[in-house]
């Protein structure tokens, strides 16, 4: 078995600084890795996936170290080699990945001579050599146009080119290893399909193990041979990729398995015909920069889209980065005006109301929003938040406070809690919170802006659970914006599929899902990861103890 | 060709904020009480009210208010800066005279204090919390708060009366002849005192500003990556640090230029240097409304420009600018 | 509240910038009483070297004046200008820098473009402008150093409105139907306001810096004691009565130091995880 294992972690324990929220990041990890196989690690924020990857890497945060336990690279404790022998290794045996490619390049440098620096600090090869094989890494990862590339700054490409680049840095010196911590995270689900293709074929092309950090098990479904699952620096189960995928041991992996939504959407309830919200014919576009005309950069976000949501139903606007859907929901709740078209609710146009009817207009359509840190203001008592709303369009105070009592209840949280601080609180609490913040207002529509996709998977079907109960519950007519098509499944009756600004396809979710008519709905459908997966547990069944 | 069109964007932006510059001064200077005419009465010892009036018409001081401004601004567009009543020659001129100096003392202070202040930030930063830190921290703030025009009577105390090593004041030994490579040695000897009291307060600035920049972009995740891909510590730094850590300061350098200015009227003042912030000072005190006028909007070009090459180093540096934000 | 004065407590430097602020304070206050004459006023022999007479143990100037007595009395005045210099400033600041960062638009263009104007006037020279136009009064003084140092306060106001105006807190506030008045001041303010606070300590310290080099080119009331006026006069006997200048000045450094030191102890105190930056 030794003779066959490139990289093995043997009861690795690292320690936080004092003051951090437990004592230790990762407490007796022991993980093994064959050449040429993909190991996925997975797990929620704070599960230690990345730090065991930071660990590896000899680059832990400042403050953070491995206090016992062996990393055998290749035969050699890496906890144990010096700080020079370490850096030989790092790049030319050892390649990284990160997740943010914008931000993992430095912004003042030439793709290329970033790349050459690899080369630079690991070989002897002339400038032309250099030359030559970075435009050859460029076109292997299948760059459009590499020279164009390699001249070009971080900023010039698309995210999805700039993950191009960092792969084709970190296989520049064909390392043994390649550490991907979450590298599609930050990239659309198109352009994740692609990414994760380029590793996997790259991987198989070179022979290179790959130890492959992620929080999504459909990414896990079609990239694994093997796969760890962590859980707050414990290595909770590890197993053969169709084994823990398919018959999860551990009630951790059973509850993370669970909160994946199945793509298959649930039966149709029956919905009223009539019409709540209608949008008609709405347009907006952005202008920026100078006084000047021809200084002007229009975008067109939004391109004469028409949509109409039924009384009690939701209707999810799914897209990628760009496509619009974001302000279309602010046009929506009139955060934006929208240059032409109507916006009617229950036949009254939104958008000819003046400033101070739409002030007393503002019950009748809330919004919440995507990030629960940022969406609540820090130094309000969360009580306060909640009541603000009623007490501003006049419910006498008491009144306000009692119906905010009742919300908590009924978002499931402790109405002891009304005067906490935000901080007090969870991502996923935080978003209970601001959901009760707009059902205080009794709105006919609930705007709902990726309501769920700053929060770990567990905790996202827990919310994605609520927001079908109230919906039921309470009658709600929701507009739910995502660009996660699994969300949408579980969740809407009706999907729109936007693209650039325009709405490409449209209708109940049973047809778009099972009879997409648009090349572009296809190719989403199509991009969506670990299709060919069913996970074995109901959804939102077991939850996280 | 990008950043030709920035400069020439950033150049046409600065036209409005002179102008505005130029009115709001102009109208503050109607406000003051007594004129040039009053000032020139009194430094001849006073005079009969009709020969001020003569004078007044003769400076076109008895014309509106809008009038003086239109034909003030009128002239400007020509570089006519009027006429200095106490000096007895063109603005112009007596400013012209005055402006090396000034520009010399600045820009020796300017460069001394960058390369130093970046030096030393670095150089802390890199021993972040450890004595040559704190040693390096401690004495940016004790310059910080430092008067310099009192740095610069003390140095003259050490310096010129007790050691007798460098000159007390003056722009060059007068009356030497020297010419040549001599000349430039002298001004050079005569400049160190000033050039070390003006760059003081801007040393620590920037040794703050690069060190906190510093210690920011170290946490970047560009840096990460530049350590996974094996560099050591200082190659980090130098490949991948320095350069974005240095945009902060070359920022800060365009906004303080103004302030500097104003410090070399102090500077200047102390050390008898016959330059452009001492003249501000004297017309200040001669009520020389018309030369006060000219020194500020000689200022305010000098900012402008020193703002625009600023810009332009600025979109050398970072080819986001350039390509349009 | 109390974990903000331990953080501020356990940071030594903090401390001591405390300590020199109080004993500035300490001075102000009790001149009056250490010294009930006017400190103006002769008090003895010119030019005794400190130490030299008990009754003035930090000697006399070339006038004969007690510098004892000045150094107390200048300290009224240095922290008062000072103060209210600073409190103008940052009320200008915070008022222009909401406005421009919260509506964006064409009243950011015109309220950047007069701060533009100011920052582009060289601050002293405006100053001086100043002073020479409306004399060398204390409150003149005081009002004019106060408005040649608003523009930092105000972009630095602007540049925080302008992320906290795009925060979602602030857009579900506009959704909820509240009006912009009191969500400028009541939600985004509150939220602006650390910086501000932190910044205003450069602003007192500059301010002081800026009356002691008025009162040096004697340009600023000659009336009242101060401590740059001091320094001002020693300049006639520099060559051996140098303390005349020396001692002023290392007090005039002490306030400012002491003033710095206070901010960023404020300032590591209110954003424990940027310590020792």
């Amino acid at each position: 078995m030794s003779d066959n294992t490139l990289l093995s972690i043997e009861g690795l324990t690292v320690a936080l600084p004092k003051g951090a929220d437990r004592p230790h990041a990762l407490e007796d990890v022991s993980l093994r890795l064959a050449p040429n196989e993909i190991l996925c690690v997975v797990g929620e924020s704070g599960s230690g996936k990345s730090l065991t990857a930071g660990a590896v890497m000899g680059l832990l945060p400042e403050g953070v170290r491995a206090t016992s336990g062996r990393i055998l690279f290749e035969g050699r404790d890496l906890l144990a080699l010096p700080p020079a022998e370490m850096r030989r290794l790092r790049g030319a045996r050892i390649g990284m990945v990160f997740q943010e490619p914008m931000t993992a390049l430095n912004p003042l440098r030439r793709i290329g001579s970033q790349i050459a620096e690899m080369f630079r600090i690991h070989t002897q090869l002339s400038g032309a050599e250099i030359d030559r094989r970075v435009l050859a890494l460029l076109a292997d990862v299948r760059i459009p146009d590499p020279e164009g590339a390699a001249r070009a700054y971080p900023h010039e490409l698309s995210g999805g080119q700039r993950q191009r680049a960092m792969i084709a840095m970190a296989l520049a010196l064909e390392p043994k290893l390649l550490i991907c911590d979450e590298p599609t995270t930050a990239l659309d689900v198109t352009t994740q399909a692609q990414i994760l293709h380029l590793i996997r074929d790259m991987q198989r092309r070179t022979g290179t193990a790959v130890l492959f950090i992620t929080h999504d098990f459909g990414v896990v479904a079609d990239i694994a041979d093997r796969v760890a699952v962590m859980r707050r620096g414990l290595l909770v189960e590890q197993g053969p990729a169709g084994e823990v995928l398919n018959r999860p041991q551990h009630p951790y992996t059973r509850a993370l398995v669970a909160a994946v939504p199945p793509l298959a959407p649930p039966p149709a309830q029956p919905i009223s015909g009539e019409v709540v919200l209608e949008i008609d014919h709405v347009s907006k576009t952005y202008r920026k920069g100078g006084w000047l005309k021809r200084n002007r950069r229009v975008t067109h976000a939004v391109k004469d889209v028409s949509l109409s949501l039924p009384r009690g139903g939701t209707l999810g606007i799914v897209g990628e980065s760009g496509s619009g859907k974001s302000t279309l929901a602010r046009c929506i709740v009139r955060l934006l005006d929208p240059d032409g078209g109507a916006i009617r609710l229950e036949g009254k146009d939104r958008l000819a109301l003046s400033r101070e009817e739409l002030r007393k207009a503002a019950p009748q359509v809330q919004m919440v929003f995507q990030d629960p840190y940022a969406s609540l203001n820090p130094r309000r008592r969360v009580g306060e938040l909640v009541a603000q709303g009623p007490i501003i369009h006049g419910t006498p105070k008491a009144e306000a406070y009692e119906r905010a009592r009742e919300l908590f209840a009924l978002v499931g949280l402790d109405p002891a809690a009304l005067d906490r601080f935000p901080h007090e609180f969870s991502g996923g609490q935080r978003q209970r919170i601001g959901l009760a913040r707009a059902l205080a207002m009794r709105p006919r529509v609930l705007v709902a802006d990726e309501p769920v996709s700053a929060l770990d998977v567990s905790v996202q079907a827990q919310v994605l659970k609520l927001l079908a109960r109230l919906r039921v519950q309470l009658g709600l007519s929701i507009v739910f914006i995502t660009h996660d098509l699994r969300v949408a499944a579980q969740l809407c009756d009706h999907v729109a599929v936007m693209r650039e600004g325009e709405v490409v396809e449209n209708g109940t979710v049973a047809e778009v899902f099972a009879r997409p008519s648009h090349d572009y709905t296809r190719a989403l459908m199509a991009a969506i990861p670990g299709q060919g997966w069913t996970p074995p547990v109901a959804f939102g069944s077991e939850e996280p103890v | 060709m990008q950043i030709l069109l920035l400069a020439l964007r950033r150049l046409a932006a600065s036209l409005p904020t002179l102008l505005l510059i130029l009115v709001g001064l102009f109208l503050l200077l109607q406000l003051a009480p007594g004129d040039t005419v009053d000032a020139l009465i009194a430094q001849m010892g006073g005079g009969d009210p009709a020969m001020a009036e003569q004078l007044r018409t003769f400076y076109g001081l008895d014309a509106p208010v809008v009038v003086q401004l239109g034909r003030y601004l009128l002239r400007l567009v020509t570089l006519d800066l009027g006429f200095s009543a106490i000096y007895g020659k063109p603005v112009a001129e007596v400013i012209l005279e005055r402006l090396p100096v000034t520009l010399l003392l600045m820009v020796s202070a300017l460069s001394f204090a960058f390369a130093a202040g970046m030096a030393l930030g670095v150089l802390a930063a890199r021993r972040v919390n450890r004595w040559p830190d704190t040693l390096i921290s401690t004495l940016g703030l004790v310059f910080y708060a430092t008067p310099s025009f009192w740095f610069g009577m003390m140095g003259i105390v050490v310096f010129a009366i007790r050691l007798a090593w460098l000159p007390a004041g003056g722009f060059e030994q007068i009356g030497s002849g020297n010419t040549g490579l001599t000349r430039v040695l002298d001004i050079a000897w005569h400049l160190i005192l000033p050039v070390a009291t003006l760059a003081l307060t801007y040393l620590a600035t920037y040794l703050r500003i690069m060190r906190a920049s510093m210690l920011e972009v170290l946490t970047l995740d560009f840096v990460r990556t530049a350590r996974a891909k094996g560099l050591g510590e200082t190659a980090v730094v130098l490949r991948h640090v320095l350069r974005n850590a240095l945009l902060p300061g070359v920022t800060l350098m365009g906004l303080q230029a103004g302030t500097m200015l104003g410090g070399s009227v102090v500077v200047e003042s102390v050390f008898a240097l016959p330059g452009l912030g001492r003249l501000a000072y004297e017309s200040v005190v001669q009520r020389d409304v018309n030369t006060l006028l000219g020194i500020v909007f000689v200022s305010a070009l000098l900012v402008i420009a020193i703002n625009f090459i600023v810009d332009m180093l600025y979109a050398k540096l970072d080819p986001r600018i350039a390509s349009g934000r | 509240m109390l974990g903000f004065l331990k953080r501020y407590a356990r940071n030594p430097a903090a401390v001591v910038g405390l300590l020199l602020v109080l004993a500035v304070i300490g001075m102000a206050l009790s001149a009056p009483f250490v010294f009930p004459r006017d400190p103006l006023s002769l008090a003895g022999r010119p030019l005794q070297w400190p130490m030299d007479n008990p009754r003035f143990w930090l000697g006399t100037d070339n006038t004969g004046r007690d510098i004892a007595a000045q150094i107390f009395h200048g300290a009224r005045v240095s922290l008062l200008i000072g103060l209210v210099a600073t409190v103008i400033a940052i009320a200008i600041g915070i008022v222009i820098g909401a406005i421009s960062g919260f509506y964006g638009g064409w009243v950011d263009d015109v309220l950047m473009r007069v701060t533009e104007a100011f920052q582009t006037l060289p601050n002293f020279i405006l100053l001086l402008v100043l002073v020479a136009v409306f004399g060398s009064d204390i409150t003149f003084v005081t009002i004019a150093i106060g408005i040649v140092s608003w523009p930092p306060s105000a972009r630095l106001t602007r540049a925080e409105f302008l992320t906290l105006r795009n925060r979602e807190f602030v857009q579900a506030c506009r959704v909820l139907g509240m009006r912009d008045a009191q969500i400028i001041f009541r939600e985004i303010l509150p939220n602006a306001l650390p910086p501000v606070i932190v910044y205003a300590s450069v602003i007192m310290a500059v301010a002081i810096l800026l009356e002691s080099a008025l009162a040096f080119l004697n340009l600023s009331d000659p009336n009242v004691p101060s401590w740059g006026n001091l320094i001002g006069a020693g300049r006639g006997v520099l060559r051996v009565q140098w303390y005349v200048s020396a001692i002023p000045g290392v007090v005039i450094l002490l306030t400012v130091l002491g003033v710095s030191l206070v901010g960023q102890g404020l300032n590591d105190a209110l954003n424990p995880r940027l310590k020792g930056r």
